[in-house]
């Protein structure tokens, strides 16, 4: 393991290390939006009960900028992306190694929570999912509330973030209503929303459009677009006209039979479609294969 | 073709169906006759249970009219019979009380444990172990409770007493306070608690993942997300499982008998001996009191009978129809 | 690994590495250079980093020596302050009272400490999941408290050459070595042949009718269903006083033990039903259908096809329900009666049963009484063990291990729960 720190804390230490080791991001605040932020990741692998499926993964995701990564199904894009807000440990039989580092900051370091790690990496999943017992505007806090945050006006972030995801003009006067109760490309803005509201640095994305129509798809990219100053993305994607037009850097992962998957080549997003250097990036950009 | 073969075509008129008729073979109907009459014996066996309790014991209704509901007592021998189900059923209704108050957090709490905190590992042994719980005999639990927790409660029962006699219920005119509805409510507390325990856990364990997940990438602790997402799921499976604990909790017999003992006293100090319900009164008292007296209890067990299916039939509506039971998503 | 020795001047725009495992020179166009293609390189590959072993959820990455130094240290200060209180300040008394404040104690430490050094939220997760493992382990102590508790009262007492070849025909209340003339065999053999006619009777019954609403279709299958499971609710007693004023009152039935099967019968029926009917559920329809498809009449698909595969579910269910109807009191109080003496036939005559032995000997207050009672607890619980560990083993599925909790699991608590739970089927669960 590659952390930067390995002294473990002195034992009569309760008070959670001090910034200067390991130490905290700026928490998100109720007032105003936190800066986009940087992940490197650095030598990660993965096993799964003891089966590497991902090897030696080295890639920095540039602040406010979208990284996609891109690959075939099966090579572990998905699982780096859990990597990088520390969701990979809740599958059981899940390992990881490496280091993951938050504007410098080892998320895997000692004395760092996972809690703490997933408000500032947000993540979106393939399928939606907003909490259906709740109502809309209720969906939208709940990260606010996990993370007993009082946001300073409800209603004004509340309309903040549905109009970040483009959601805010279907769903203004029905704020009331449950969760459950959208269409697949609403609920899925939804998400985005409740993913933005906890004003994260970066915000992951598994796939976000794979279940969705078309229509709802182009808002959500043009929702990417948008957010990306403000929020770091990183998004998998199988679709590679998607990562085309959205992103600005792309990672090409591939695993070979029975091998692990690694990161085959990474540029930006120009370079890997225009002119990749290697073969099978090629080949996978040109729709040989994939 | 030309046009006119084609529209003659399209409106002809579309045949008809062909019945296929199922026809079978002797052995066949057989089988399915018989099959078809096991099923409806097991329609007519309910029936037959609830028509003929209700049959043989309406002597004893008619003769107490609606001050069966009212009166206490079992004395249905002479000339002025006087019994009624009314202690009976205070008695059945306070030891149902304390144990669900004991038996209802003890098994949510161990649900939740089962389903989300467990190590994969032990699942399996503790699974298993609440199930040899479900398992073990009412009249072990009794022996049990009679030798080993009676002894061991009655001091709380004493200081109880003591300190909350401001509240009627725990009053205690007449000492001793052993077999007292209290100590039987408890037991019957630590026998509800694997049903209710089973059927939240399996609840829970449907969950949906992805929900789960959503709350967990916000950022939620395990407690968290166990409240918004886990336990509204499974509201329905709860409330129904609660239902079947107290359905359980009214109909036991044995170890309540055990402990309230053999006598017949009515009593709604809960804290002192004394005390009946009408499992244990039928268990106790049948074969006593003569004809009258078995036709009471016979009406007294079809009470029993008719409030336990109501129960039951409730909860399985609850649980099935809740978005956890019938297993759909909204 | 990464390398880092050599990093050649990058074309401009190119801002993020790609993984290699060997130090082989980058060229400038930075290519995955594979591993086995370093040939001749002479440098060895790195291995791959020893895993750090991730526990199951977060918690255990979460816990560390602080969070650990924090229950003790609130355990500790919680025991400080009930001493005090107790011994101090105030006159209570009481083990358990003292371990119920110290408790409570420990958990409001818990929290405020936490809440302290780290945060509210994992303060009340910390809190919550000391009390749902309180709760798992109060509930798992007890259950095993109990079955060894009835080992323990019984076990000194046991002469076992008496004890299942023995009545309490010659049985003295004075005699001071009365435990060697007594034991327990007519209860045993009560209990056996009584439990054995109600699953002769009984089990026949119930897979007719599960086969009958699986299988067999038909306008009454729903209300069938609603009556099996509104019949599973019907109390033990009910049953009994049903047999007892249908067929003993009116004569058609002396008390015995075959009455008290019929009664365990009322008992059984709905439990093996419904379990059963799960069971057939199970199985696939493939197999249904090639059946018919070569030209199978009904009856022959269900015996020959489904039936077999669904066997060892059957047997388990059998074998629970043998389990649940061994241990029923109340309905063999106004059946079967209870005897002191064998009596091998059930037709005829009162008959003993272990329960009954328990429920009639406890209430004696002299040592040997209470003794009987125990032993015929002890053989009681055994044979519910024993049912139950066959019943396990018969429903672990066959070949593949798996860790999750299987079918067999669920089975065992249906017995004891009047609530079918409908599993999602395949086409409902989207997830």
């Amino acid at each position: 393991m590659t952390t930067e720190v390995s002294m473990p804390p002195p034992p009569f230490d309760l008070t959670g290390g001090t910034p200067a080791r390991g130490g905290r991001w700026a928490g998100p605040g109720p007032g105003g939006p936190v800066e986009a932020g940087e992940i490197e990741a650095e030598g990660v692998c993965a096993w799964f009960g003891g089966r590497l499926v991902l090897e030696t993964v080295t890639l920095t995701m540039e602040q406010s900028k979208v990284t996609a990564l891109i690959g075939p199904s099966g090579c572990g894009k998905s699982t780096f992306l859990r990597i990088l807000n520390r969701m990979h440990e809740v599958v059981p039989g899940a390992q990881l190694a490496g280091s993951v580092r938050l504007d410098g900051v080892d998320i895997y370091g000692p004395g760092q929570r996972a809690i703490d790690t997933r408000r500032h990496i947000g993540m979106v999943f393939q399928k939606p999912n907003p909490f259906p017992a709740m109502t809309i505007a209720d969906n939208v806090l709940s990260g606010l509330k996990f993370s007993r945050n009082a946001p300073a006006d409800r209603d004004d972030l509340i309309e903040e973030m549905l109009t970040k995801a483009g959601l805010w003009n279907e769903v203004k006067d029905r704020l009331g209503e449950l969760g459950g109760a959208l269409s697949g490309g609403q609920q899925q803005r939804l998400c985005i929303a409740r993913a933005l509201a906890v004003r994260p640095r970066v915000l992951l994305m598994d796939e976000p459009c794979s279940a969705l129509d078309p229509t709802s798809t182009l808002r959500i990219e043009s929702t990417i677009k948008e957010i990306a100053e403000e929020v770091t993305v990183v998004i998998v994607t199988h679709n590679m006209q998607q990562a085309q037009r959205v992103s600005d850097y792309c990672a090409f992962f591939l695993a070979e039979e029975n091998k692990p998957g690694r990161v085959v080549e990474a540029g930006r997003t120009e370079m890997i479609f225009g002119e990749p250097s290697d073969q099978r990036t090629s080949d996978y950009v040109n729709g040989h294969f994939g | 073709m030309s046009i006119d073969a084609d529209l003659a075509r399209v409106d002809a008129p579309v045949p008809a169906p062909i019945t296929v008729t199922k026809d079978y073979s002797l052995p066949d109907r057989i089988f399915r006759r018989g099959v078809q009459a096991a099923g409806i014996g097991v329609l007519f066996l309910l029936i037959a249970i609830g028509v003929f309790l209700l049959h043989a014991g309406y002597p004893a209704f008619h003769n107490a009219g609606l001050h069966f509901f009212t009166r206490s007592g079992f004395q249905t021998i002479g000339a002025h019979p006087s019994f009624g189900v009314f202690a009976s059923l205070i008695g059945t209704i306070e030891v149902a009380s304390v144990a669900m108050l004991v038996g209802v957090p003890v098994a949510i709490a161990t649900a939740i444990f089962l389903s989300e905190y467990a190590p994969l590992w032990s699942r399996r042994s503790l699974i298993a172990m609440i199930d040899l719980a479900a398992a073990i005999p009412s009249i072990i639990f009794g022996l049990w409770a009679i030798f080993e927790l009676q002894p061991n409660v009655v001091g709380f029962s004493t200081w109880l007493s003591r300190h909350f006699a401001f509240i009627p219920f725990f009053k205690v005119v007449s000492p001793p306070l052993n077999a007292s509805l209290f100590i039987a409510g408890l037991v019957v507390g630590i026998m509800i608690v694997p049903i209710i325990a089973s059927i939240c856990r399996e609840v829970f364990s449907l969950a949906p993942a992805g929900e789960r997940e959503a709350a967990l990438a916000l950022g939620a602790s395990r407690w968290q997300m166990i409240r918004s997402v886990v336990l509204p799921f499974g509201r329905g499976g709860m409330i129904g499982a609660v239902m079947l604990g107290l359905g359980r909790a009214l109909e036991e017999t044995i170890a309540v008998a055990i402990i309230l003992g053999l006598s017949f006293t009515a009593s709604a100090h809960i804290l002192q001996h004394g005390g009946t319900t009408i499992s244990q009164l039928i268990a106790v008292k049948f074969g006593s009191g003569g004809t009258l007296g078995t036709q009471d209890l016979l009406m007294c067990g079809f009470v029993l009978f008719v409030l336990t299916m109501v129960i039951n039939l409730a909860a399985s509506a609850i649980v099935n129809r809740s978005r956890s039971g019938a297993g759909v998503d909204l | 690994m990464t390398t880092d020795s050599e990093t050649p001047t990058a074309p401009p725009g190119v801002l993020v590495r790609s993984s290699t495992a060997s130090t082989a020179t980058l060229s400038p166009r930075r290519t995955l250079v594979e591993p086995d293609d370093a040939a001749g390189s002479g440098d060895q590959v790195a291995p791959p980093p020893t895993p750090r072993r991730l526990p199951t959820p977060l918690r255990p990455r979460d816990f560390g020596t602080r969070d650990i130094a924090l229950l003790v240290i609130s355990a500790f200060s919680s025991f400080c302050l009930t001493w005090v209180i107790f011994f101090q300040v105030t006159s209570l008394s009481g083990a358990l009272g003292f371990l119920v404040v110290w408790y409570v104690g420990f958990l409001a430490l818990t929290w405020l400490s936490t809440a302290e050094v780290i945060e509210r939220s994992v303060a009340t997760d910390r809190v919550v999941a000391v009390v749902v493992v309180s709760a798992a382990m109060l509930v798992s102590g007890l259950v095993v408290f109990i079955v060894a508790w009835v080992a323990y009262k019984a076990i000194p007492s046991i002469h076992w050459g008496s004890l299942l070849s023995k009545d309490q025909l010659h049985l003295e209340a004075t005699d001071p070595n009365a435990l060697a003339h007594v034991g327990v065999v007519h209860a045993v053999i009560g209990t056996l042949e009584q439990v054995l006619l109600a699953t002769a009777v009984g089990v026949p019954f119930a897979i007719a009718t599960a086969v009958f609403l699986n299988e067999v279709k038909g306008w009454p299958v729903r209300t069938v269903r609603t009556v099996v499971t509104a019949m599973s609710g019907t109390p033990s007693v009910v049953a009994g006083i049903f047999i007892y004023s249908l067929l003993i009152l009116t004569g058609y039935l002396p008390y015995s033990g075959f009455a008290a099967s019929l009664a365990l019968v009322v008992i059984l029926l709905p439990s093996v039903t419904r379990v059963v009917e799960e069971v057939l559920r199970v199985v696939p329809s493939g197999l249904r259908e090639a059946s018919q498809a070569l030209g199978a009449p009904e009856w022959r698909t269900v015996w020959s096809v489904v039936l077999p595969t669904a066997r060892s579910g059957v047997v388990t269910a059998i074998l629970l329900g043998i389990a649940r109807i061994v241990g029923e009191t109340a309905p063999l109080l106004f059946t079967a009666v209870g005897s002191q003496v064998k009596n091998w036939d059930p037709f005829l005559h009162d008959q003993g049963a272990l329960p009954l032995s328990i429920w009639s000997n406890h209430q004696f207050p002299q040592a040997v009484y209470v003794d009987l009672a125990f032993q015929a607890a002890f053989v009681l619980m055994s044979f519910v063990l024993i049912l139950f560990v066959l019943a396990r083993l018969f429903s672990r599925p066959k070949g593949k291990r798996s860790k999750n909790v299987s079918e067999g699991d669920d089975m065992m608590a249906r017995y004891f729960i009047p609530v079918p739970i409908e599993r999602p089927t395949e086409s409902e669960v989207g997830q």
